[in-house]
């Protein structure tokens, strides 16, 4: 009886929460959004790239607004900062999608059993050709540059982790790997086309140039991720090592390098398949070749990102019988070997990615 | 009393010769870095310096050495910050999105398709940014010249072909997305939780709790990812010699047929046509390279380290 009586001014001025938009606001704003943009998009006749763009707009103004009136600023930019977050999500996923698609429609048309297994020696204008030859030589120099590298990488990680700790001069070290990851690529193959220019003379071309020039990039990334694993290596194991009298360099050997091992496989993978695309510093050194080479130390070889870089600078001409809208034979071809240069990425990729998983170091 | 207490490195494993031999290579190992970075700038510069002083046609359209670096520096730089512009509003959306805003299920997947976008190659870009984005991208040029012509930048006449330094920027602000997304994520995350929570039981939004404890706490992580995505981008070569076919020029217009040259791009493409002078001016123009994204990286990574060692402390 005594509740009823109440002043109503005292509860009015005590809210506990304040006033928030029903849960399916936002589902609700997007919806109208899509709808007025979407009739919008019919009656003006446009294409789908204003009509999402106008979406978009519609639900990151209309959403805080909305919110404004009923929660108050400090709700509205937040919902404002929500929206735009979630939209920068949904655009960062758009040029993935899109150029996955592209490569995927472009190349597969090109791609059989001859553009595997053919070089282009004497091939002219349409004829089928092939990336036999780009792929020997790209499997060739990234093999080459990844058995200079990764000795060099592991044992450096080693002296970070195991010898160097602390001192000045692995912080150095530590220091200027990081600095070196940022060397742009062309100049890794400008540095290795000037030693062996100094070397040999002005007209040199090797494919074992390329691998050097590779290296350079691929140290720091197999120390970087090499580092990282061996220090996630418990101590108590290296503690019991040495109780047992066993010597520093068989407990990095024996007990070290083997725990940490599927994580220092995944990190070289992952340093492979970002040199394996590298484009400018093989342009300059490695040159460019219509034959098979087998040879690392002689002569030019080709790879496939520079295969397709001259496929795409130079396509050749569209045959004059052709239907109009025809692309130069060349194009075609730098599609088909994109997509295959694309696999080995990914598939490089997703076994590290899986390995790093199955081999992870345990904890505890 | 003092005799009992131990230091807690007094723990020295056993050592034999073995161990001489193994710490030697490996301590080998990082001097060979320490080398090849010193072998850079040496090399670079032995066949770079002549580069300097060659007859007035290498430098062609230009005349000498410094007019001619210096445009394509310009271009470097201008491509170099379209694409920060576009990519770090972005990078920073995404990194949020994954530290803090998505729900779980979507979250791991998402960083690591952001990750496979960063291995996706250079050619690969370059291909597609010219032969599809280009096209694409035309009509909104010209919309551009339209609409906001009076701006230096948009001045026009707008390509048609699409190809111009704002596709460039555009490709290499995709490009550089991921590396800036996946430190930010990392320093996002580290934030303490209780300074999250406490933000939170203070009654803040969810975007005050980012702008007064996530921010605050990763500001010098953010500078460094911008600027390692800026080193990046300064030294991306194929999407850019790809995408533009350009010159030495200083030119605010970046909707137009005539395109700064970057550094890179131009040594790509005037390579294989280049006498010994050209290459050796080439060359030279490779050392500016070198010599400003060293500076450029070097400079992120002592922010990074400097504030390492305050939190660390």
């Amino acid at each position: 009886m005594s509740t009823t009586q109440a002043p109503p001014t005292q509860r009015a001025s005590l809210p506990l929460s304040a006033p928030r938009l029903p849960s399916w606001g936002p589902a609700l704003v997007a919806v109208v959004a899509f709808a007025a943009s979407g009739l919008l998009a019919m009656l003006l006749g446009w294409g789908i790239v204003p009509f999402a763009a106008l979406t978009a707009v519609l639900f990151v103004v209309a959403l805080p607004v909305w919110s404004a009136v009923v929660e108050g600023r400090r709700g509205a930019v937040d919902r404002l900062t929500t929206s735009l977050v979630w939209t920068s999500f949904v655009l960062a996923v758009v040029p993935l999608v899109w150029l996955m698609w592209t490569v995927v429609s472009n190349g597969l048309p090109a791609i059989n059993a001859q553009f595997l297994t053919f070089d282009m020696r004497n091939v002219i204008g349409d004829d089928q050709g092939g990336i036999y030859h780009a792929i020997i030589g790209t499997l060739l120099i990234t093999l080459a540059a990844a058995v200079i590298s990764v000795p060099i990488g592991i044992f450096c990680a080693i002296y970070l982790v195991e010898y160097g700790k602390g001192t000045r001069l692995a912080r150095w070290i530590t220091f200027l790997v990081d600095v070196m990851t940022g060397i742009p690529s062309i100049v890794a193959g400008l540095f290795a086309l000037a030693l062996f220019v100094l070397i040999f003379g002005p007209q040199i071309r090797l494919g074992f140039g390329g691998s050097v020039a590779l290296s350079l990039l691929m140290i720091p990334v197999v120390v970087r991720s090499t580092e990282e694993m061996l220090r996630l290596v418990p101590d108590d194991l290296r503690e019991a090592s040495y109780a047992l009298g066993v010597p520093k360099w068989r407990t990095i050997t024996k007990v070290v390098l083997p725990t940490s091992l599927g994580g220092i496989i995944t990190g070289v993978m992952l340093a492979v398949a970002r040199v394996i695309g590298e484009t400018a510093p093989l342009l300059v050194i490695a040159g460019r070749t219509d034959s098979v080479n087998f040879n690392l130390f002689s002569e030019r070889m080709t790879t496939l990102p520079v295969y397709i870089y001259y496929s795409f600078t130079q396509p050749g001409t569209v045959p004059f019988d052709a239907p109009p809208g025809t692309e130069a034979p060349g194009i075609e071809r730098a599609w088909g070997a994109a997509l295959v240069l694309i696999v080995i990425v990914m598939a490089l990729n997703l076994i590290a990615r899986l390995l790093g998983r199955i081999f992870a170091v345990k904890k505890g | 009393m003092t005799t009992t207490e131990r230091e807690p490195e007094a723990v020295s494993p056993p050592t034999s010769s073995g161990d001489k031999i193994f710490a030697g290579l490996s301590k080998g190992a990082g001097l060979t870095i320490l080398a090849a970075l010193a072998a850079v700038f040496v090399f670079l510069a032995v066949e770079g310096v002549p580069g300097v002083n060659q007859e007035a046609t290498t430098y062609a359209p230009l005349d000498a050495f410094f007019p001619y670096v210096a445009r394509l520096l310009y271009g470097t730089v201008f491509a170099a910050i379209i694409a920060l512009i576009i990519a770090v509003p972005f990078a920073l959306g995404i990194a949020l999105f994954i530290s803090h805003y998505a729900p779980r299920a979507i979250a791991t997947p998402m960083a690591f398709v952001i990750d496979l976008l960063a291995a996706v190659p250079s050619v690969v870009f370059g291909l597609w940014g010219a032969r599809t984005l280009a096209g694409s991208l035309a009509p909104a040029l010209g919309w551009l010249e339209d609409n906001l012509g009076f701006l230096p930048f948009f001045q026009g006449p707008a390509s048609v072909t699409g190809r111009t330094v704002l596709t460039a920027g555009l490709v290499l602000a995709i490009m550089i997305l991921p590396i800036i997304t996946a430190i930010c994520r990392e320093i996002f995350k580290q934030t303490p939780r209780l300074h999250e929570e406490a933000a939170l039981a203070l009654g803040a939004t969810r975007w005050e709790m980012i702008r007064y404890a996530v921010f605050p706490y990763a500001r010098s992580g953010i500078v460094s990812a911008v600027m390692l995505g800026l080193g990046r981008a300064l030294g991306e070569t194929m999407a850019v010699a790809m995408v533009l076919s350009a010159t030495p020029v200083f030119t605010l217009n970046m909707i137009s047929n005539t395109n700064p040259a970057t550094i890179a791009s131009n040594i790509a493409s005037s390579f294989a046509e280049a006498t010994p002078a050209k290459l050796s001016a080439l060359i030279a123009t490779g050392l500016v390279l070198f010599a400003f994204t060293f500076a450029v990286n070097f400079a992120a990574r002592a922010v990074v380290a400097r504030s390492e060692r305050k939190f660390a402390r």
